[in-house]
């Protein structure tokens, strides 16, 4: 520890701290614009500038290390006329359009200028011009002229998202931002960029010249897509979101936010919205007709229709799909009422292939530690995952901590490229996974000089097993962590049941990243089925008389889409509570429910927080909050229990106290470990969820859409399975996967194993192959 | 400009001597050698297209876009075609004091160019360099980024021209 003064006040700092340190930590402000905290020092803007006992000229702040004894004064004549003339010659450059400037009255230049500027410029000599550039549908640089070579955006990009995709060209006064020669800016975190920018250079191409900052009220919310459960200022004006900002929460997603969670609010605004409830009524010429009523005759009819359904079939007649991305109050009351009319077919889990686990948990799963753990990791086991675009910010967690010495092993069915060093990996067929974990597992346990389980007598690991397990047996604070794919692999409880017997054996912590933004809400909720009902395969596969879908899309949603089609097709009743208009041929009534700006809500994240919200906007024309509807139904319906007032009411009953659900959660597993089996023959499939098309929402944002990330699905494959199949890349091929088949383009992909084809899920153009996993056959088209 | 292919692989030679500059830094630290194997890439292409700077990024593992940044950051790397004699004079303050502004105005004079333009015989371009060290010899200018010739009076000049002329073809740089 060092003690330094900075304008007469003593602070004490860590070694190795630097004076800008200093100043955050007394709240002494020093202007600055490239100087970041979560970036490298660059100190090339030069507007920290200080005045230092003993500096014979001004020192910049933030690259200056404190030395003990040290007095820094920020606000001396010295410091000040550093600060003046740096901002000084800022201007000279910078045009003066601040009225015409999308970043005016959020610019921390025009800010600074307004301290430490002159009210008018001693220069007269012609400005440089910059010219604009093209960066994709998401990041605007129409005026580069602003910019002021900080380069915050270019470190970001190397430090934080991991991916170089702009930087510095040129010289002196002929520098500026660029992307290499034409290309666009394709990063999941790239919409960060926009914030770090302290002028109007970068700026968000959804949002420009829409509203001016000081219009807008900010209104906290959380991110409703990945399991992080992001912290959002939604920023409103009237009773429109305008756009979506971070806002700052150290532990979950510190200062920023993915793509996904900042674009994505262009679709509350969009016209697939449901206006009014509607009816599907038989017109006179015998062709169905949607027809708009209000919610009294739609909620009666949806009443008489689920009373009807259960007086002749039975109580297990009925089942219920419900997203994960609905909120906790929704899913328990919607789970509550589908139990009091004597169904337990109640489940959230969609794509889930591998119901096996079911009942042998001790607990709720969970990332198994609190997200800010994963910075102090100094070893991961990552299984089944596509990391980067399911969990962007997770991945950003492990990336920093990666630079700082974390060893990350995978394994995975496809080598995609994370932007971290990888320490070992296992790229292997989806089918040989189980078998490769408990190839680990015999290393481990017999570097430790331990017997095997029986069940695995015949395991012999491999080198890459051998190099792994070393890996994981090293190290003081590791973990395993589940991903997506894992959690919907086929053998989804024997990875588990592995990963916990390997956790078991190096002293890892065993952690899922979940699905969802309220995959651990839906759990806390008992969305799922509780005493002998049907998960959700099961409701698709012996298909009920009558659903309730909530907030899901089945026909993108469901491991098997297909069964889902012919499931609701050919049930009596299918009740759509949605934000938006779809799902026309299947349902018979929609329900406009309330998207999370639009009502109150609680999300449980990966680590088990509960996050409440509010509703920030009034709800779309007829559209009600979801729990509304839910318990005006469950009174409709003359069932017990459905008498709450407010929000607060149902949450008190839906919601426990936080230190309850702390102690529900629990990754411990009662599933043995079997000898696994690879019996796979021919080609298997791997489908993730692109990022774009994850929920129904962020399918709906048009300039995500527009992104690299949204390009239709192709079927990726090695070049030797190419080869074998005698197709040429770029030919198209028919895929068929069960009683379905999908026609697409074929590409080389040198990262999927031979034996496997690759095609994304959760897409107009793939939803008719039957299951995410499992074999398929490949043709010429 | 010519039409430049998609991807370009840079050739066995070309990689042998790359490898021998990366082998003068620690392992894992490759990307040291960027300005060598920029400097390799362009006497192999004449100058650095998008596509070879791919190939030097890719060879380096680095991203293109640094390599991007490296190639504009200095002025002997060409990023658009030259002609086969490219002679850039300094006119840094010193030079430009001792004739090199003269220098260069008499050499355009000569080829009918001005600064970055190219013969249309393709035989000359005309660059303007920054300073080249040699402030005591001005006027001072660079034959193909690798012969230096000083104190260019305007004879001197004249010899250089008519000697490049009848160079025929021998080897450009």
């Amino acid at each position: 520890m060092l003690t330094i003064e900075i304008d007469g006040k003593a602070v004490e700092l860590p070694n190795g701290s630097t004076v800008m340190d200093g100043a955050n930590k007394l709240g002494v402000y020093v202007p600055h614009f490239c100087y970041h905290k979560k970036l490298s020092i660059a100190a090339n803007c030069r507007m920290c500038l200080v005045q230092v006992e003993k500096a014979p000229k001004p020192l910049p702040a933030c690259a200056t290390p404190a030395t003990d004894g040290m007095k820094v004064w920020t606000q001396s004549e010295q410091a000040r006329k550093a600060q003046q003339g740096v901002m000084e010659f800022l201007l000279i450059n910078h045009p003066l359009d601040c009225p015409i400037c999308d970043q005016g009255g959020e610019c921390q230049l025009q800010d600074l200028a307004v301290g430490y500027g002159n009210s008018s410029s001693r220069y007269g000599e012609a400005k440089r011009v910059v010219f604009h550039k093209e960066m994709g549908p998401l990041i605007s640089a129409e005026e580069m002229t602003r910019c002021i070579q900080c380069t915050r955006c270019v470190r970001f990009g190397q430090e934080i998202a991991g991916v170089m995709e702009l930087g510095m060209i040129g010289r002196g006064e002929h520098s500026e931002i660029v992307t290499f020669v034409g290309r666009t800016v394709d990063s999941e975190l790239s919409g960060n960029m926009i914030d770090v920018c302290p002028v109007g250079a970068l700026t968000s191409k959804p949002f420009r010249y829409s509203a001016r900052t000081w219009e807008l009220s900010r209104r906290k919310s959380v991110a409703p897509h990945d399991s992080l459960g992001s912290n959002l200022v939604v920023q409103v004006k009237g009773e429109r979101v305008m756009r979506v900002l971070p806002l700052e929460n150290e532990a979950l997603n510190e200062c920023w936010l993915s793509d996904r969670d900042r674009f994505s609010y262009e679709a509350l605004n969009s016209d697939e919205r449901l206006d009014e409830p509607m009816i599907k009524r038989v017109g006179a010429d015998g062709t169905p007709q949607w027809q708009p009523v209000d919610w009294q005759t739609a909620l009666e009819f949806v009443a008489g229709g689920l009373k009807d359904v259960v007086a002749r079939h039975g109580g297990e007649s009925l089942g219920v799909l419900a997203s994960p991305t609905a909120t906790t109050e929704e899913l328990a009351l919607v789970a509550k009422l589908a139990r009091a009319l004597g169904s337990d077919n109640v489940d959230f889990r969609l794509r889930q292939s591998d119901f096996r686990g079911d009942g042998q948990g001790e607990g709720i799963a969970w990332l198994g530690m609190p997200v800010a753990e994963l910075s102090s990791l100094d070893r991961v086991l990552v299984v089944g995952s596509f990391l980067r675009k399911d969990q962007p910010l997770l991945a950003q967690r492990l990336r920093t901590a990666a630079r700082k010495g974390l060893a990350v092993d995978v394994i995975n069915p496809v080598d995609d490229d994370w932007l971290m060093p990888i320490a070992h990996k296992a790229i292997v067929q989806p089918s040989a996974m189980p078998s490769l974990l408990a190839e680990v597992l015999a290393a481990v346990l017999a570097a430790a000089g331990k017997s095997l389980p029986a069940a695995l007598s015949g395991v012999t690991p491999s080198d890459t097993a051998r190099a792994i397990g070393a890996s994981l047996a090293g190290g003081e604070k590791k973990a395993i962590l589940l991903g997506n794919l894992a959690e919907q692999h086929p053998d989804a409880s024997q990875l588990f049941a592995l990963a916990q017997a390997l956790a078991d054996a190096t002293g890892a912590t065993l952690g899922c990243l979940t699905e969802a933004a309220n995959s651990l809400g839906a759990e806390i909720a008992g969305a799922r089925p509780q005493a002998g009902g049907l998960n959700a395969q099961k409701m698709l596969a012996d298909p009920r008389r009558a659903y309730v879908v909530l907030h899901a899309e089945p026909e993108f949603d469901c491991a098997n889409p297909l069964a889902a089609r012919a499931a609701l097709e050919k049930a009596d009743l299918v009740v759509v509570m949605s934000p938006f208009r779809h799902a026309e041929p299947y349902a018979d009534v929609l329900l406009p429910v309330a998207p999370f700006t639009e009502t109150a809500g609680t999300y449980i994240n990966c680590e088990g927080r509960a996050q409440r919200f509010n509703g920030v906007v009034r709800p779309h024309k007829a559209t009600r909050p979801g729990w509304k509807v839910l318990r005006v139904l469950g009174t409709l319906l003359g069932l017990p229990g459905f008498d709450f007032e407010t929000i607060d009411d149902v949450r008190a009953w839906a919601v426990p106290p936080q230190d309850t659900i702390t102690a529900k959660l629990n990754n411990r597993t009662r599933v043995a470990v079997a000898a696994p089996v690879r019996s796979a023959n021919g080609v298997e499939r791997v489908a993730d969820v692109p990022i774009y098309f994850s929920d129904a929402i962020v399918r709906r944002a048009p300039s995500l859409q527009r992104t690299a990330d949204a390009r239709p699905p192709r079927a990726r494959m090695h070049p030797t399975l190419l080869e074998r199949l005698g197709i040429a890349e770029g030919a198209q091929v028919k895929v068929k996967q069960g009683r379905g088949e999908a026609v697409l383009a074929a590409v080389v992909d040198a990262g999927v194993p031979p034996g496997v084809v690759r095609v994304a899920a959760a897409h107009p153009s793939t939803c008719h192959l039957e299951g995410m996993t499992g074999t398929v056959t490949v043709e010429r088209a | 400009m010519s039409a430049v292919p998609d991807k370009i692989t840079l050739s066995a030679d070309a990689l042998a001597r790359i490898d021998r500059e990366i082998a003068k830094y620690p392992a894992g630290q490759q990307q040291s050698a960027v300005m060598s194997a920029l400097a390799i890439a362009q006497d192999e292409h004449g100058w650095l297209s998008t596509p070879v700077m791919d190939a030097v990024a890719e060879k380096l593992a680095m991203p293109a876009v640094a390599v991007y940044e490296v190639a504009t950051f200095y002025t002997m790397y060409n990023l658009a075609p030259v002609g086969r004699y490219k002679l850039t004079v300094c006119t840094n303050l010193p030079c430009a004091l001792s004739g090199g502004a003269h220098a260069a105005e008499h050499l355009g004079k000569t080829l009918g160019i001005g600064f970055n333009e190219t013969t249309a015989d393709g035989r000359f371009t005309l660059k303007e360099g920054e300073c080249m060290g040699a402030c005591g010899d001005a006027p001072v200018l660079l034959v193909n980024n690798k012969r230096m010739c000083s104190f260019m009076s305007d004879a001197k000049l004249d010899e250089l021209v008519a000697e490049l002329r009848a160079s025929g073809d021998a080897k450009a740089g």
